[in-house]
């Protein structure tokens, strides 16, 4: 009879080289089974002398607890090996495109509108909005714009068949409001205006954001900081230069329109600044009295000053949009890379 | 506003570069759009005299001419030239030796073997203007060896000028001039215009009926004028650098004085007027032949300068070309008047056309000044074409008020938030040439007659704000109280409405509001919409009702670039005729969904959208609202996939596919679905308030039905909830099955019922004969049996 360490030795070297584990399980049944090797010794103790029991079998016990380990650390390693290979057949393409639907996105107009009344919101400004078809009231009389003044040429408006027109501007949208709210007022008013006017640098239909603060402190001054500040936000340029130059609008008095340095090409001068190295953005100016009278708010009281600005002009010097048409086709080349 | 910085200067001279003296009008309200120079950059260019042309031995085209360039005999240079107008005689600029014009220089060189000295130059080579035709010829006194540039004026501007139509003061040299004074405190250098003492007594009687129309009307007549006499170059040049042609002494001067004083005047041949002017409004049928040529019927509105038989001109906006001054006119009748601006403005845009008289009547001209420029006037043509001048008649009525005005200088620092100081005030309203009183604290201020724009307190504080410089006024950051803005968590604004639905992606487009008038018919039955009166193409001449129209040619543009799958919506005003308010503006939202449900990709089969993709995209919208859809008949619809939207009984929109009428009359290949709400309906949002969990165990029962076919899942779905037990918290379909097994008028409705109670754990029982009470629900209503 083979000695019991041999045996061991045997039993490990059959164990460790077993892949599959129903022969593990075989190899386990062969030594630590019912009738295994080792069961069979056990029982053969009662055989030998009562001295050499106690020795014999503590020995065999070992030998029997040094299988276990090894068949348990077999046990161990075939699972993990299993394991292994399952994952790795199991393994994707990872570089394979996502699926379902996809995310489409707003038009580009849409996120300036969204970030100007983000901006102006966060000083107080509320956003309100006014009709599209306007009567003659609105839009140019309550505005100290008579009729046959020079102005109104510059409007080209267009009329509709109840005599009413397409409001040229957000402005008529202060009116309304000053009639229904009373000073401290704050607000702009984004929307769709239309004019009679179609090239490559005009469209019929575009959009402007009004804005109008009626205080007891509104005064020229602030006018500037406001929207100084305004367009260093909106552009993300805290050196943003800025000028204010005397213009004329009916409705204000004092008149501003105000240039911004040419965000394409820092004011070097370049082709959309027409090498002046600034940019016309947007038209201000203190609220006419006259304005002010037709809504009856004392003029004595109260100051205010409005500005109006073209959100399509904004949205161009952006995101460096070169042609004004591209706002209204709805290629959806174009729209996408605004997503 | 186009003239030459040299004549501005003429009149005041700043110590101000072109640019400078530019950016100074531009950033005093005067925009100055362009500086141009009126010639290129060259040197060593002359005033010659071609003594001798002959033929080029080698050569037709060639001349060898003989040119004097100065006064020694060695100035003689024998110079080849191509140019067809060169003749014995003629006086042109040469440019010599070593002269650097445009592109290139000139050296010495052989033609075809004859050497030639220089080069005689056209005014294109240069850059004066774009006439090639030949050589720039020059007057007969032109000094021969006089540098071209000094003779021709050539180191000069012209500005160009973008006014505001408030300030018609500057829509003369002189206006502008003023305004540099004013801006820079340059001095104002001005001629005194002094009268012309009547050499002939003939007059012309003037009768003025339009008395408020015209307020002022001055004219003269003049005789034996020479209109064969040469309008002196100096004259030229600045008409030209003002962008008008030479015409005939007479007009160019005319014109000239426009230019310079803003006061448009007009001459007529006194040979065609008959017996004595009129100033009145047009009468009926009056017809009239203008300048332009255009033939025009005159309405009561229009003023007329008549004579006793017929119109002459068209007041203040263009004369008649009957009574024009043409060549062989001796005597004339000379008129500066003042129409006010009411009479004039309008006009133009009436008529279609506009004219430098009437662009500047209608802004206003300075009354003050009338006669006097028809003295300056008459002093120029006598200087140029001879003539004896008659006294002037002058009619006067009551001319505009200028009134003055209060200005307090507390509310010139409330208005502009920046004290200017009393001193200042009055050296900024003397450079104006603004007269006023002051005492303490306030100016009492007169406008100018020049000026239309000054009336109240406000117009004031602006000038005195341009001239002390807006960029000066100082960045001031207002302050103000701390209370938050309301942020209502209900409002379902607009914009997130949109983000909704581009994250369901649909992009967002932006169509016009107006459209083709074939749309409204064809897509939503509108055969009254509101029309434009002056659309800008007939496909787009009414006013939008609905969006969809606009979504499905946007549709038809992506498709016709290659795009396979369209997913897009708009939110916009729509305008609906109404007979009580004219019109109704209605915010609406539109969506249109084209091609598979999902881009094309690896993993998804591809499937066309339908009906009720679209559908789960509005339940996704409108979440939290109880929608009901009913079946609906709309023009643009498939009639039996089409919907109706409504929430709380009320209509909100509708959904549907295209009608295949449309799909192919509009070339679409694949089914489109589309959907249109009015935004306003799906606001406000529900405030979340929050219901109990049951922390006892739901029971799930799953229930299969046969009904007929034309059961809707919306009755059984409304009856189970009428009637069914507490314990049912929610019940919803999972599967619909027709076909095998089942008759043709059939349909297997399979519902999953979860049943729970939040007090207890609910027994078998209890679940069963809840399940059952629906079952007999359903069986009593429907006639539906259980499927097994």
């Amino acid at each position: 009879m083979k000695n019991l360490e041999e045996i061991i030795t045997e039993a490990i070297s059959q164990m460790d080289n077993i892949e599959d584990p129903a022969e593990l399980e075989n190899v386990k049944a062969r030594y630590l089974g019912k009738s295994g090797v080792l069961t069979e010794l056990l029982k053969g103790l009662g055989k030998l002398p009562a001295e050499e029991r106690p020795a014999m079998g503590s020995q065999i016990n070992e030998a029997k607890n040094r299988l276990e380990a090894t068949l348990k650390s077999r046990r161990h390693a075939i699972q993990e090996k299993e394991l292994e290979a399952k994952l790795t057949e199991e393994a994707l393409d990872i570089t394979l495109p996502g699926r379902g639907c996809g995310v489409s996105g707003l038009h580009p107009v849409t996120k300036t509108l969204q970030r100007i009344e983000t901006l102006f919101h966060s000083i107080g400004f509320d956003v309100v909005s006014g009709p599209e078809i306007e009567t003659d009231f609105y839009n140019f009389t309550a505005l100290n714009i008579p009729e046959n003044h020079p102005a109104r040429a510059m409007h080209d408006t267009f009329y509709i068949d109840n005599g009413n027109l397409l409001r040229t501007h957000t402005s008529p949208v202060q009116i309304h409001y000053m009639q229904n709210n009373k000073p401290p007022i704050k607000v702009i008013a984004p929307g769709r205006v239309y004019r009679c006017d179609s090239d490559v640098t005009h469209t019929p239909m575009f959009h402007q954001v009004e804005g109008l603060w009626i205080d007891e402190n509104a005064n020229f001054s602030a006018l500037k900081g406001i929207l100084a500040n305004f367009m260093a936000q909106f552009f993300e340029r805290d050196d943003l230069p800025v000028r204010f130059r005397p213009s004329f609008f009916p409705f204000t008095e004092p008149s501003a329109e105000m240039d911004i340095g040419c965000v394409m090409c820092n004011g070097k001068g370049c082709r959309v600044c027409s090498h002046t190295g600034w940019l016309e953005v947007l038209g201000c100016g203190m609220v006419h009295p006259n304005v002010l009278k037709h809504v009856a708010i004392d003029s004595e009281q109260y100051t205010g000053f409005a500005f109006g600005m073209g959100v399509e002009r904004l949205t161009m010097l952006r995101y460096g949009v070169n042609d004004l048409r591209l706002f209204f086709e709805n290629d959806l080349r174009f729209l996408k890379q605004f997503n | 506003m186009k003239f030459s910085e040299n004549w501005l200067r003429s009149f005041v001279n700043p110590p101000l570069s072109s640019d400078e003296l530019a950016h100074a009008l531009t950033m005093a309200g005067i925009e100055v759009e362009s500086i141009e120079p009126v010639a290129a950059t060259f040197d060593k260019v002359i005033v010659a005299e071609v003594l001798a042309v002959e033929k080029h031995p080698e050569a037709d085209r060639l001349k060898v001419c003989k040119v004097k360039t100065g006064k020694a005999e060695e100035d003689v240079l024998q110079i080849v030239c191509g140019a067809p107008n060169v003749s014995t005689g003629v006086k042109v600029p040469c440019a010599l030796i070593g002269a650097t014009l445009p592109g290139f220089t000139i050296k010495k060189s052989k033609l075809r073997g004859i050497e030639s000295a220089g080069m005689l130059c056209s005014a294109r080579e240069l850059g004066i203007s774009d006439a090639a035709d030949g050589l720039l010829l020059l007057p007969g006194d032109a000094p021969v060896g006089m540098d071209f540039r000094r003779y021709y004026e050539l180191d000069d501007h012209v500005f160009t000028l973008k006014l505001t139509p408030n300030r018609a003061d500057c829509l003369g040299v002189l206006g502008v001039a003023r305004e540099v004074a004013a801006i820079t405190s340059a001095g104002l250098s001005l001629q005194e215009k002094k009268p012309v003492s009547g050499e002939i007594s003939d007059t012309l009687a003037v009768q003025v009926t339009a008395s408020s129309a015209c307020p002022l009307y001055c004219g003269r007549i003049m005789r034996d004028i020479d209109l064969n006499a040469p309008t002196p170059l100096w004259l030229t040049q600045r008409l030209e650098r003002s962008g008008l042609r030479s015409i005939n002494p007479i007009v160019d001067i005319t014109n000239y004085v426009l230019l310079e004083t803003g006061q448009p005047m007009h001459a007529f041949d006194l040979a065609k007027i008959k017996g004595n002017i009129q100033v009145r409004y047009a009468g009926r049928d009056e017809k009239m032949q203008l300048l332009n040529g255009n033939q025009i019927d005159l309405d009561a509105r229009m003023l007329l300068i008549a004579d006793e038989q017929k119109p002459l001109a068209l007041a203040g906006i263009m004369g008649g070309l009957d009574s024009g001054v043409t060549q062989g006119t001796t005597d004339i009748f000379l008129e500066s008047a003042f129409f006010s601006p009411d009479t004039i403005s309008g006009k133009s845009f009436q008529l279609g056309f506009s004219s430098d008289s009437a662009y500047r009547f209608e802004r206003g001209v300075d009354f003050a000044a009338t006669k006097d420029v028809l003295e300056y006037a008459t002093h120029l043509i006598q200087a140029i074409c001879g003539g004896k001048a008659g006294p002037v008649t002058e009619i006067r009525h009551e001319l505009p008020q200028r009134p003055p005005v209060y200005v307090r200088v507390e509310r010139i620092k409330r208005v502009l938030g920046i004290d200017i100081g009393k001193q200042q005030v009055i050296d900024y309203f003397n450079r104006l040439r603004f007269e006023f009183l002051t005492n303490e604290d306030v100016f009492n201020v007169t406008p100018p007659s020049y000026r239309f724009d000054l009336a109240i307190e406000e117009d004031f504080i602006e000038e005195l704000a341009r001239i002390y410089g807006y960029d000066r006024i100082p960045v001031y950051f207002p302050h103000g109280g701390m209370a938050m803005l309301p942020a209502s968590e209900t409002k379902y604004a607009t914009i997130d409405i949109k983000r909704s639905l581009t994250a369901r992606d649909y992009q967002e487009v932006i169509n016009y509001a107006f459209v083709d008038a074939d749309w409204e018919r064809d897509l939503v039955n509108n055969s009254r919409p509101i029309a434009l009166q002056n659309p800008i193409a007939s496909q787009m001449s009414v006013m939008r009702s609905s969006l969809i129209g606009g979504l499905i040619s946007n549709l038809q543009f992506n498709l016709n670039r290659k795009q396979a799958r369209v997913r897009l919506f708009e939110i916009g005003c729509c305008f609906i005729r109404d007979d009580q308010s004219d019109c109704k503006q209605v915010e609406k939202l539109a969506g249109l969904s084209y091609g598979d449900i999902a881009p094309e990709q690896w993993g998804i089969p591809a499937r066309g959208v339908d009906f009720y993709d679209v559908k789960a995209d509005i339940e996704a919208l409108c979440q939290g609202k109880a929608l009901y859809f009913r079946k609906f008949s709309h023009p643009a619809l498939h009639p039996g996939k089409s919907a109706q939207i409504l929430v709380d009984d009320q209509p909100i929109g509708w959904l549907g596919e295209l009608h295949p009428r449309w799909q192919k009359q509009y070339g679409l290949q694949r089914n489109t679905v589309l959907f249109e709400m009015e935004s306003g309906r799906l606001m406000p949002k529900a405030l979340p308030a929050v219901k109990e969990i049951s922390k006892f165990p739901p029971v799930r029962r799953d229930i299969a039905i046969i009904v007929d076919n034309d059961v809707s899942v919306h009755s059984l779905l409304d009856a189970i909830n009428t009637g069914k037990p507490a314990i049912v918290s929610d019940i919803s379909l999972f599967d619909i099955y027709r076909g095998k097994g089942m008759e043709d008028s059939k349909k297997s409705l399979a519902f999953r019922v979860l049943l729970q109670d939040t007090e207890k754990t609910l027994t078998d029982e209890e679940a069963d004969s809840a399940v059952a009470s629906i079952v007999e629900i359903l069986k009593n209503k429907f006639s539906a049996t259980l499927r097994n």
